[in-house]
């Protein structure tokens, strides 16, 4: 059994109320940070435990802390970015769902140590019972004392609300989050300013994601130091892993930063294997967005070495060969599932999700799902897959926000992998007609028909 | 620009009032804007699940901000809905973790089921099936939202027992 | 603070962005900015246009930076260095915005009333590819009144969003916005409301392309066929300096006095611009400039145009006998070449 952090107490009975998480230990870091340590001690501690953001960007959280702006005198915030949107993401939804009340002690410790005493939680409209359990359980906080004025008597102010979404998976985006949060469409602004300067209302901001958030109390209550040591190298700590697709036993798993991709796949702690005797054809380890790794760059690296659940491995030989940890949407497909469909998909996700503001998502991202749509329903033509490579490196770089760059990488990579999957689609369109999500005939079994050694 | 001519009652109760107060009193005094999301989901629960130009109107009236600040957000999430849509109304994730484990043939069987075609409702206003992006429950899959809560791990029985709970008025769109 | 842009040097202060630097420059290292508008708060950085690549950040942390930056919204730092058009991957990007701005723009320039003045046409003469690569069906979007002043042809909108941003800082109360997302943003009142505001007008100098044009003007004339000339009147409302174009003895439009960036140096008011239409309303000060290769130039009076004579042979319009006959075929021998001689048939077999 690997390290537990956050799901430690997930299994208590009663452990959404706040009784039972209070008799488990609960609150205790709030306890400790606003009785014996100063805000800055708190951040330091952070920054001393290396964890990284676990949204999807992965930037050092301590780092990310320390750029918010004490000297203006502004009010500061803490947003919770809880949009969790991303394909094949939904671990925070389950943090939040069984055991609320962790990310609230999170929010009441790194308000603290940010200075912030009106903090936010920003919930995807999707999750309206979450919103509920969230609300309930500030409630409770408060009637405890843990909110509102001189808490514990130690002089710190602090209310804490949640906000709910709209339906939009673009305010997963920081500063679209909080363009939402202030009640407007969620177009990501032009940075810089950075949130850390001028954020919600104008005022220095921090945004982090559920479940870094949910690590601070631990690491406030066992040091950073102590942090750090689990994991491995930059990857330290534990990460929440949403596996879903055609595997065994989906769901939402801690795992310790370094565990092999092959232990995590096939061992019956974690996911156990494929659903069905059918072999593992691709893996996106990351969310839609990270580019997806074909069956035999999955467990081994370019350099036949171990893949391992870490920022560092997955990404080991950069987009030619490796992946990105992203938000941990572990989406694993067996050989039934057609490349060019799930392209296709992604591809329209983005469509639907482009805000709209800049040119190159806001047109590029139509016309690689209109092209993608093609192919797969078979009238596509042979240069429409250099066509698609091509547009996708003119948004890639090119947009005001991460969007462009989440709708670009799947296709190129999905190409890069699978050249003669689409090949196959153009050529033979009549095979590819009529079917639904999963291929007739694997790929295997057609291959050698657009094979270039077959005569 | 989807628009609905169909005149919608307006009933601004005085529970909802205390609601939107509420709600509005989480932003500082001169943020009332912010409140618009929650204040928009709110006030849509409480009218049979759209927003009517009036209705919007209403809101911005309530919050002190212009009728097109209102107009802008409402079209640009996916929750608001801008015509009266069925009262059950399956939205099914058909983003591809989804998709792997067989929306795409569930959602087929639901609409022949229900006589629909996606996004039309059924004579009676009583259904809509609607295909819509990542919920956030892949590894439940299949899944829906219907109201405010998720129905996972669909089956086409259980999809034969929804439709029977709903007929029967056994299920809770909103938890209030 | 010092700033290099395409090896030339120019010093600018504090809060200065890399697009006015390369304004106060000049030529060719100017990008060119479809959002961007320098009297209107908060424009800029959607279009991507003006992507620019920084070599170096600065002289404290030279350090390029990984990604083109949009110019319009990027700062100077002293000593940064930027490449315009002197770089080949800002040239890519640029060729890259207009292809996506083209792609589902109608290609209906001999019909469209800003032709002529049109920044989209300017961009994709510079940077566009003559064929395009997008065989899909275009967007279209449904035909909305926006009142008796204003035409809204949403589908030739780039969504700069400066029409907003007009309505926001010049009027009280905004009536129209951005409605919707993605690829179907589109410029709306969401109700079909009139647009009707002392200043609404403007809407239609600082759109870019042919989304928002002069409803009095429509169909009357291509602008090149106008004669532009400065004016102003006592207005109590705004400025009253004003752009009239002229047909012969008729003013056709009003417009506001637009600079070589087609930014209006002074908004003016609807009245000036819709309702002051006579000769006898306005105090002609003399004829408009534009930049050199503006379209307008031809009907520049400021020109002299001399009778145009073409000095060639004699009958070269008419042409020769000897061509009267070979075209006419009448005289020609089946046998006889085009040179006049006749066909080897052995050679030719």
């Amino acid at each position: 059994m690997s390290k537990k952090i956050l799901l430690e107490k997930v299994n208590i009975p009663g452990i959404k109320t706040y009784e039972v998480y209070r008799q488990n230990g609960g609150y205790t870091s709030v306890e400790k940070a606003l009785k014996t340590l100063t805000p800055d001690e708190v951040v330091e501690e952070v920054k001393t435990s290396g964890i990284r953001g676990r949204g999807g960007a992965g930037f050092p959280m301590g780092m990310k802390w320390s750029f918010i702006d004490k000297k203006s005198g502004k009010p500061r915030y803490l947003v919770c970015n809880a949009d969790e949107s991303e394909p094949g993401t939904f671990k925070d939804r389950y943090l939040m769902e069984f055991i609320p009340h962790l990310l609230i002690e999170g929010m009441i410790t790194s308000s603290y140590a940010l200075g912030a005493n009106l903090s936010y939680i920003y919930i995807r409209g999707e999750y309206m019972w979450v919103y509920k359990i969230l609300e309930k359980a500030i409630a409770e906080a408060k009637a405890a004392g843990w909110l509102g004025k001189n808490i514990l008597g130690t002089g710190y102010d602090l209310d804490l609300y949640v906000q709910i979404g709209g339906g939009a998976y673009i305010c997963g985006e920081e500063t679209a989050l909080i363009e939402s949060l202030e009640g407007k469409r969620g177009n990501p602004r032009i940075k810089p300013p950075f949130p850390a300067v001028s954020g919600l209302w104008g005022n220095p901001t921090v945004v982090n994601n559920v479940e870094t958030i949910s690590a601070v109390p631990w690491i406030v209550n066992n040091s950073g130091a102590a942090y750090a040591e689990i994991g491995i190298g930059r990857s330290t700590g534990t990460k929440l892993i949403s596996a879903s697709g055609n595997i065994k036993n989906p769901g939402v798993y801690e795992i310790e930063m370094g565990l092999s991709v092959y232990e995590f796949m096939n061992s019956d702690e974690y996911l156990g294997g494929m659903s069905t005797d059918r072999p593992l054809k691709a893996l996106v380890p990351g969310g839609s967005s990270v580019p997806v790794l074909p069956a035999h760059l999955i467990y081994k690296t370019a350099n036949n070495e171990d893949r391992l659940m870490s920022y560092e491995s997955l990404s080991d030989g950069g987009f030619a060969t490796g992946s990105m940890l992203g938000s941990g949407g572990f989406i694993v497909y067996d050989d039934r599932a057609c490349i060019v469909r799930n392209t296709w998909n992604f591809s329209r996700f983005y469509h639907h999700e482009s805000c709209g503001q800049c040119t190159p998502c806001r047109e590029g991202t139509g016309w690689m799902e209109k092209i993608l749509h093609r192919i797969e329903t078979g009238t596509g033509r042979e240069e429409d897959i250099d066509l698609l490579l091509s547009i996708q490196s003119k948004i890639e770089g090119n947009t005001i926000c991460p969007l462009g760059d989440a709708a670009a990488w799947p296709v190129a990579a999905a190409i890069r992998h699978f050249r003669e999957e689409f090949e196959y689609h153009v050529r033979f369109p009549e095979k590819i007609k009529n079917r639904d999500h999963f291929v007739a005939e694997p790929f295997e079994k057609v291959k050698h028909l657009v094979s270039k050694l077959t005569v | 620009m989807e628009k609905s001519q169909i005149k919608q009652n307006i009933n601004i109760t005085e529970a909802l009032t205390t609601r939107i107060n509420e709600l509005i009193s989480h932003y500082p005094d001169d943020k009332r804007k912010s409140a618009l999301l929650p204040v928009l989901h709110e006030v849509q629960d409480a009218h049979d699940n759209w927003l009517s130009i009036e209705l919007q109107d209403k809101v911005a009236e309530i919050l002190h901000i212009l009728p097109v600040e209102v107009y802008e957000v409402v079209t640009f999430y996916t929750m608001f809905n801008q015509r009266p849509i069925g009262k059950y109304m399956f939205e099914f994730c058909h983003t591809s973790p989804c998709c792997l484990n067989g929306t795409e043939n569930l959602m087929d069987y639901t609409c022949n089921k229900l006589g629909v075609k996606v996004g039309e409702p059924t004579a009676d206003g009583m259904f809509e099936v609607r295909g819509v992006e990542c919920l956030g429950a892949c590894g439940y899959a299949p899944m829906m939202q219907l109201g405010d809560f998720y129905q996972e791990h669909l089956t086409e029985a259980k999809i034969d027992q929804l439709i029977t709970d709903c007929k029967d008025n056994k299920i809770i769109l909103h938890d209030k | 603070m010092k700033v290099t842009i395409d090896g030339q040097s120019v010093e600018v202060a504090p809060g200065t962005t890399i697009l006015q630097a390369a304004r106060m420059i000049g030529g060719e290292v100017v990008p060119p900015a479809m959002c961007y508008y320098s009297k209107l708060e908060g424009s800029g950085g959607k279009c991507r246009c003006c992507l620019v690549d920084v070599t170096k950040g600065s002289e404290a942390d030279p350090r390029p930076m990984p990604k083109l930056m949009a110019s319009c919204v990027t700062g100077c730092q002293d000593g940064m260095e930027i490449a315009s058009k002197a770089s080949p991957r800002v040239q890519e990007a640029r060729k890259s915005v207009t292809e996506f701005l083209l792609i589902n723009h109608p290609l209906d320039c001999p019909v469209c009333d800003q032709a002529g003045e049109c920044d989209l046409q300017n961009l994709s003469f510079e940077h566009g590819n003559p064929k395009s690569r997008f065989i899909e069906e275009k967007r279209t979007f449904e035909p909305e009144d926006i009142g008796p002043n204003i035409q809204l042809h949403m589908n030739r909108c780039i969504l700069c969003q400066r029409c907003v941003q007009v309505a926001d800082q010049l009027t009280d109360n905004r009536v129209h916005g951005v409605m919707d997302r993605g690829d179907h943003a589109n410029i709306s009142t969401c109700i079909s409301k009139a647009i009707d505001n002392e200043f609404s007008g403007n809407m239609i100098d600082v759109c870019p392309v042919g989304a928002l044009t002069d409803k009095t003007f429509r169909f009357k004339s291509r602008v090149w066929f106008n004669k532009p000339y400065n004016a102003h009147r006592d207005c109590d409302k705004c400025c009253g300096k004003t752009t009239v174009w002229m047909f012969g003895g008729e003013i056709q439009r009003v417009t506001g006095r637009k600079d070589v960036y087609h930014e209006v140096e002074e908004f003016i008011c609807n009245g000036c611009r819709f309702d002051h239409k006579n000769v006898e309303d306005w105090i002609i000060e003399g004829p408009r400039e534009f930049e050199k290769d503006s379209v307008i130039n031809q009907n520049n009076y400021t020109q002299k145009l001399e009778k145009v004579e073409i000095a060639t042979e004699k009958l070269i319009l008419e042409g020769r006998e000897i061509d009267h006959k070979k075209i006419s075929m009448s005289e020609i021998d089946y046998n006889e070449k085009i040179d006049g001689n006749l066909i080897d048939s052995k050679k030719n077999g």
